[in-house]
């Protein structure tokens, strides 16, 4: 009597548990970011200054297989004189862990603006960059990229 | 630990924009994985890229968990006058990698 009531909590027990780990398993670290969050890490880079849309070209693939590792190409149209150059290009994600993904700042001697990178995407999103020019003029431009795997869901 | 590989041109006019691709060796560890045992993979990135020309910042990239592992970048640097171009790599502990090239300019 005793042995069979100890066997069925057990099994409870352990059907409690499997559920329990599931569930811990399956809820991320941290919660993805939104809109919201790029538009506050723009905030936080370039203040409430107006973005016009334009200059930037940001070329990625229209479907990534791996979240993991997908190239990133960005080019901001500036003659990148002493006198009009571009000092900074951020990218920005609506749907990573966190919206910032890299900052790449150049120089008149960098003689242009362009990077290739590669970076990791968790899930379809549309990627944005932002250049600010010497001037502080900001320009975006973004790339909408369908990711088959991605790279927070695979461990 | 890590490994750098450099692709940068072995002569160069001056004033020619010169294409250069910097790869280093290392996990970008982002911080949000989980190990087989659901323990949390602490963050391990490199933080800040920096390349130098004739002692003088030519280009910089800030790194976020967001960039893939053994992060390879491709950028351009107007050559002016032979001289080093000094790449590093500083991680979020401040430990710095660096590699030199020598560019000629003709």
């Amino acid at each position: 009597m005793m042995r069979k009531s100890q066997r069925h909590l057990n099994r409870r027990d352990l059907l409690a548990f499997g559920a329990g780990s599931v569930l811990i398993a399956s809820s991320p670290l941290r919660s993805f970011a939104s809109q919201a969050e790029l538009e506050q890490a723009r905030r936080e880079l370039f203040g409430d200054r107006p973005v016009t849309e334009g200059r930037v070209s940001l070329t990625l693939p229209p479907i990534a297989e791996n979240g993991f590792s997908v190239p990133l190409s960005v080019e901001v149209d500036s003659p990148m004189t002493d006198r009009d150059f571009v000092k900074r290009v951020a990218i920005l994600s609506p749907r990573n862990p966190l919206p910032l993904i890299a900052q790449y700042h150049f120089t008149p001697q960098s003689g242009r603006a362009k990077v290739d990178a590669r970076i990791r995407m968790s899930g379809t999103q549309s990627i944005q960059a932002i250049a600010e020019m010497s001037d502080g003029s900001l320009w975006s431009g973004s790339q909408e990229t369908v990711v088959t795997l991605a790279a927070c869901v695979v461990l | 630990m890590a490994s750098i590989r450099l692709a940068v041109p072995d002569t160069a006019t001056a004033g020619e924009i010169v294409e250069i691709k910097a790869l280093i060796r290392h996990p970008m560890e982002s911080g949000h994985r989980r190990g087989s045992r659901g323990e949390v993979i602490e963050r391990d990135i490199i933080t800040r890229f920096e390349c130098h020309y004739a002692d003088e910042q030519v280009f910089a990239a800030d790194f976020h968990p967001g960039i893939a592992a053994n992060p390879l970048l491709t950028f351009y640097v107007r050559a002016a006058q032979p001289g080093e171009l000094r790449f590093e790599w500083t991680d979020q502990n401040g430990q710095n990698w660096s590699e030199t090239a020598t560019l000629n300019v003709t």
